[in-house]
C-alpha cells in the first residue's frame, strides 16, 4: 500500500516557481530520501504534504484517500529544518504540550514522553527549560516530540544537522527501528553520505521539478559509467594494457580503473587480462555515489534560484 | 480536545504564573492613581496668581473691582505700561473712559499670557464692576447693601438628575467624568499592553523558529487565535483581580466608619430618596460619608461593567490581532516591529485624545462619531457611558456601536490571519504594507 501519492502538485509564488508539477509515490515502511540544492522547493513541497500550504494544483493521497490536513496531520510527523522551542517553557511540559496538539491525550501524552525520555536518558531534563540546553540537546529533544505520537508518516529536515557522532547514531537507530514498526519516513537532506546509508528510495528535485526517482541501488544503476577496479599482480608495470573492450581510465594501488566499452560485457575484460598471463586478485564494479550523481545533475543550472516572474 | 484550547491554556498559565503578571497587577492601579493624582494637581498647580495693575481714566474701578486671592489689582498712580512687570504686576489694564451706550475697547497688556480661564475671570470681573457702579449711581441703593447683597447671593446650588423616563435619578457630573475617564484610560492601557504582548509573542514563535513546528500540528489560525484568546483571558483575570481589589477596599474603607455615622448616613439617603428634606440635622461626618457613598452609587455600575468587559474584549481582539499580523511579518528586530506598528498605534493615540474630550462634552459631535467607529469606540464609548445611557448616550448609539465592533473585530481577526498565515513562515527581509496587504487580499 502507498502510505502517500502526490500527483503533479504545483505551488507558484509571485516571483518563482516553488513546486512545479512534481509527482511520487511512497511505499510503506520505506525510507525516502528527498535530496535537492538549496531553493530546488523541498520546503514547500513538504509543507503540502504537511498541510501548512495548500497546493495550487494537483493531488495529495494519503493512505490512498485525499488528504484531509485536519484529520491526517495527527499521523504525520514533522521536524522541519527551521525548528526550535519555547526557551522558557519547561521541557517535560513542552514535550506533553507539543503530544497533546497531535490529538495525545494528557495521560497518555505523558506516558509517552517519560517513554522516550528513558529511551534517550533524558529523565534528568524534565524540570530543566530549553534554554539550559545545549545546541544537540535541544536536537535530541525535538526528534522525541516528533515521533512521540506514533506517526505513520515521519518527516525530518535535516534531522542530524548539530549533531556529534554518537547522537547521531542514536537517531540513526530510531529511524531503523520506526522504519521497521512501520512508520513510512521522509528524510530531507543536503549530505549524501547519510542517504547512501540510510534511504531506500529517493527522488532529487531541483528547480521545483523532479528530475530523477528510484531505489537507490536502481539510481546508481541508471548512471554507472561501466567502471571497473581490476586488481592486479603487479598492476603498474609493463605498459598500459590495450583492447577493443575497455579503456584504461585511471590506476590505484594494486589495481586499475578500466571503462567497458559499449557493446562488451565485463567477461571480455577478465578473458583479455587471463590470456595475457597476468594474475587477477579481484574484480569489482564501481558504481557512482549519490553525490557524483548530485553534482551531475545539478551542476550548471544555477543554484541559487533566479527570482524569474513565473509565465504560467 | 480543542487545539485552540490547548493553545490557550498554554498561554494563560504560562504568563499567569509568571512574576511580571503579579508586578503589573500591582503596579498597573499604582500607575493609575500616580497618574490622574498627578494630572489633578497639575490642574490645581495650574490656578497661578495674578496681580493686575489697573489705569483707569474713570475713577470708579477703584472702588468696585473686586479682587480676592485669584486676581488683585493695583492702582497706585506711579503704574505706568513701563514699569508694571518690575514691580511685581503680570499685567497691565488700561481702560478709558467709559461713555455710556457705546462699545469702548478697554487694553489689558502683559509678558506673560493670563491664560484662557484667568481672562474670561477678569472680564466678567470688570463687567460686575461696571453693573455695581451704575446701580449705585441710578438707585439709591447704599453702597453697603449692595456690598451685602452681592456677599450673601451665593445661596442656590445646582443638584442634576438624569431623566430616564420613570424615575429620575440623582448623578454627579464628577462622578461620571471621573469614571469616564478611568475607563478610558483603563481600556486604552489594556489595549497597549495586551496587544503588545500579543506582538511579542508571535515575534517569539517566529525566532523561536517553533512556529513551524506547531502549524505542522494546528492551522495557523488556530495558533494566532489560541494566542490571542490566552493572552486575553489573562487580562481579563487581570482586571477581575482589580475589581475584587477595589471592593475589598470599599468594604474595608466602610468598616472604618463608626456605626453611629453609619445610621446617620442611611437616614440621609432615605430622606433622599423619598425627597424629603433632612428631618434632623446629621453630623458633618456623615454628611462627608454620604456624600462619597452618592459618588459611588450615582453611576450605573452595572451597566458600566459589562460594558467595559465588552468594550475591553471587543477593542481587545480589534487590535491584538492587528498587533498579530504585525508580530508574524517581522523577524527579529523590534525596530522593523516599531515601523509596522505606527499605524496600528496612532488611532489608538488618537482614541486617547478624543477621550480627553469626550468627558468635557460626552454629547458632542466628534465624540458621538468616535464612539461608534470601531478603530475608536473602546476608548471613546468608555468615557461616555458614565453620564448616561440612554440619556447622553442613546440605546441605538450604543447598539451601533458595538455591532459595528463586532464586526469590525472579526475583519481584522479575518485579515490577520491571511497575513498571520504567509508571515510566520517566512524569514527575511521585512515585508511593506504592501505585500502584507497582497497577503491578506490577493493570496
Amino acid at each position: 500500500m502507498d502510505i502517500l501519492q502526490v500527483k503533479d502538485l504545483k505551488k507558484y509564488f509571485s516571483s518563482q516557481k516553488a513546486v512545479d508539477s512534481i509527482s511520487f509515490r511512497l511505499g510503506k515502511g520505506s525510507i525516502f530520501g528527498l535530496l535537492g540544492p538549496n531553493g530546488a522547493g523541498k520546503t514547500t513541497l513538504i509543507r503540502m504534504i504537511t498541510g501548512i500550504f495548500y497546493p495550487d494544483e494537483g493531488e495529495i493521497l494519503f493512505e490512498e484517500r485525499p488528504f484531509n490536513p485536519v484529520k491526517d496531520i495527527v499521523h504525520i510527523g514533522y521536524m522541519p529544518e527551521e525548528r526550535g522551542l519555547y526557551k522558557k517553557m519547561k521541557i517535560g511540559e513542552q514535550a506533553v504540550y507539543l503530544a497533546q496538539l497531535k490529538g495525545l491525550s494528557k495521560q497518555e501524552a505523558t506516558r509517552k514522553v517519560k517513554e522516550w525520555f528513558v529511551k534517550f536518558e533524558m529523565q534528568t531534563w524534565w524540570n530543566k527549560k530549553v534554554e539550559d540546553l545545549s545546541k544537540g540537546m535541544g536536537q535530541k529533544l525535538q526528534f522525541v516530540t516528533t515521533v512521540l505520537h506514533e506517526p505513520r508518516l515521519i518527516i525530518l529536515d535535516e534531522p542530524f544537522s548539530g549533531l556529534d557522532p554518537v547522537n547521531s547514531n542514536l537517531i540513526k537507530d530510531q529511524i531503523h527501528t520506526l522504519a521497521r514498526k512501520g512508520s513510512t519516513i521522509i528524510f530531507s537532506t543536503h549530505r549524501m553520505e547519510q542517504v547512501e546509508e540510510i534511504c531506500d528510495h529517493i527522488i532529487l528535485v531541483n528547480r521545483g521539478q523532479k528530475i530523477l526517482d528510484g531505489s537507490v541501488a536502481g539510481v546508481k544503476q541508471q548512471f554507472k559509467e561501466n567502471l571497473f577496479s581490476i586488481g592486479l599482480e603487479d598492476a603498474n608495470t609493463g605498459p598500459p594494457p590495450a583492447a577493443d573492450a575497455f579503456e584504461v581510465v585511471g590506476s590505484k594501488e594494486g589495481a586499475l580503473i578500466v571503462k567497458i566499452q559499449d557493446g562488451h560485457r565485463p567477461n571480455d575484460v577478465l578473458s583479455y587480462f587471463i590470456s595475457k598471463g597476468r594474475n587477477i586478485t579481484a574484480f569489482t564494479e564501481i558504481l557512482p555515489s549519490l553525490n557524483d550523481i548530485f553534482i551531475r545533475l545539478v551542476e550548471g543550472t544555477p543554484l541559487a534560484r533566479q527570482f524569474a516572474p513565473v509565465t504560467a | 480536545m480543542n487545539k485552540t484550547w490547548l493553545i490557550t491554556r498554554r498561554e494563560y498559565s504560562t504568563r499567569v504564573r509568571n512574576k511580571t503578571f503579579l508586578l503589573s497587577t500591582f503596579l498597573l492601579p499604582l500607575m493609575v492613581i500616580v497618574f490622574i493624582v498627578g494630572s489633578v494637581l497639575i490642574a490645581s498647580q495650574g490656578h497661578s496668581r495674578h496681580r493686575v495693575a489697573v489705569m483707569d481714566a474713570n475713577g470708579y474701578f477703584k472702588d468696585y473691582l473686586r479682587g480676592d486671592s485669584a486676581i488683585s489689582f493695583g492702582f497706585s498712580a506711579d503704574l505706568d505700561t513701563t514699569n508694571y512687570a518690575e514691580k511685581g504686576y503680570t499685567a497691565m489694564l488700561i481702560i478709558p473712559v467709559l461713555p455710556e451706550k457705546q462699545k469702548t475697547v478697554y487694553r489689558l497688556k502683559y509678558k506673560k499670557q493670563l491664560g484662557l480661564a484667568a481672562a474670561a475671570d477678569l472680564e466678567s470681573r470688570i463687567d460686575n464692576a461696571i453693573v455695581d457702579h451704575m446701580i449705585y449711581q441710578k438707585t439709591s441703593i447704599s453702597r453697603s447693601m449692595l456690598d451685602s447683597i452681592r456677599k450673601s447671593s451665593h445661596i442656590a446650588q445646582m443638584k442634576s438628575f438624569e431623566d430616564n423616563g420613570k424615575v429620575a435619578k440623582a448623578s454627579s457630573q464628577g462622578a461620571s467624568t471621573a469614571v469616564g475617564y478611568v475607563s478610558g484610560i483603563l481600556i486604552y492601557m489594556l489595549t497597549f499592553i495586551y496587544g503588545a504582548a500579543v506582538m511579542r509573542g508571535v515575534m517569539e514563535e517566529k525566532t523561536n523558529r517553533i512556529a513551524e513546528v506547531i502549524v505542522s500540528s494546528v492551522k495557523p489560525f488556530q495558533l494566532m487565535m489560541g494566542k490571542i484568546t490566552g493572552i486575553g483571558a489573562v487580562g481579563l483575570t487581570q482586571f477581575l483581580l482589580w475589581v475584587i481589589f477595589l471592593f475589598g477596599l470599599m468594604i474595608f474603607a466602610q468598616m472604618l466608619v463608626p456605626h453611629d455615622v453609619l445610621k446617620e448616613v442611611q437616614q440621609l439617603q432615605q430622606a433622599n430618596a423619598m425627597g424629603t428634606p433632612t428631618a434632623m440635622p446629621a453630623s458633618e461626618t456623615a454628611q462627608k460619608v454620604y456624600q462619597a457613598t452618592g459618588f459611588l452609587n450615582s453611576p450605573n455600575w452595572g451597566l458600566i461593567l459589562t460594558c467595559f468587559l465588552f468594550y475591553f474584549i471587543g477593542g481587545y481582539l480589534f487590535y491584538s490581532a492587528l498587533f498579530a499580523a504585525v508580530g508574524s511579518a517581522v523577524n527579529e528586530d523590534i525596530q522593523e516591529a516599531q515601523s509596522l506598528m505606527l499605524p496600528i498605534t496612532m488611532p489608538v493615540i488618537f482614541s486617547f485624545f478624543i477621550m480627553t474630550i469626550a468627558v468635557q462634552d460626552p454629547g458632542g459631535q466628534l465624540a458621538t462619531w468616535a464612539s461608534i467607529i470601531p478603530f475608536s469606540s473602546p476608548i471613546v464609548m468608555m468615557a461616555r457611558i458614565p453620564f448616561g445611557v440612554p440619556g447622553t448616550v442613546p440605546w441605538w448609539q450604543l447598539g451601533l456601536s458595538m455591532a459595528l465592533l463586532v464586526a469590525g473585530f472579526i475583519f481584522t481577526v479575518w485579515m490577520a490571519g491571511k497575513i498571520y498565515r504567509t508571515g510566520i513562515l517566512l524569514y527575511g527581509k521585512k515585508p511593506t504594507w504592501k505585500t502584507m496587504w497582497k497577503w491578506a487580499f490577493k493570496a
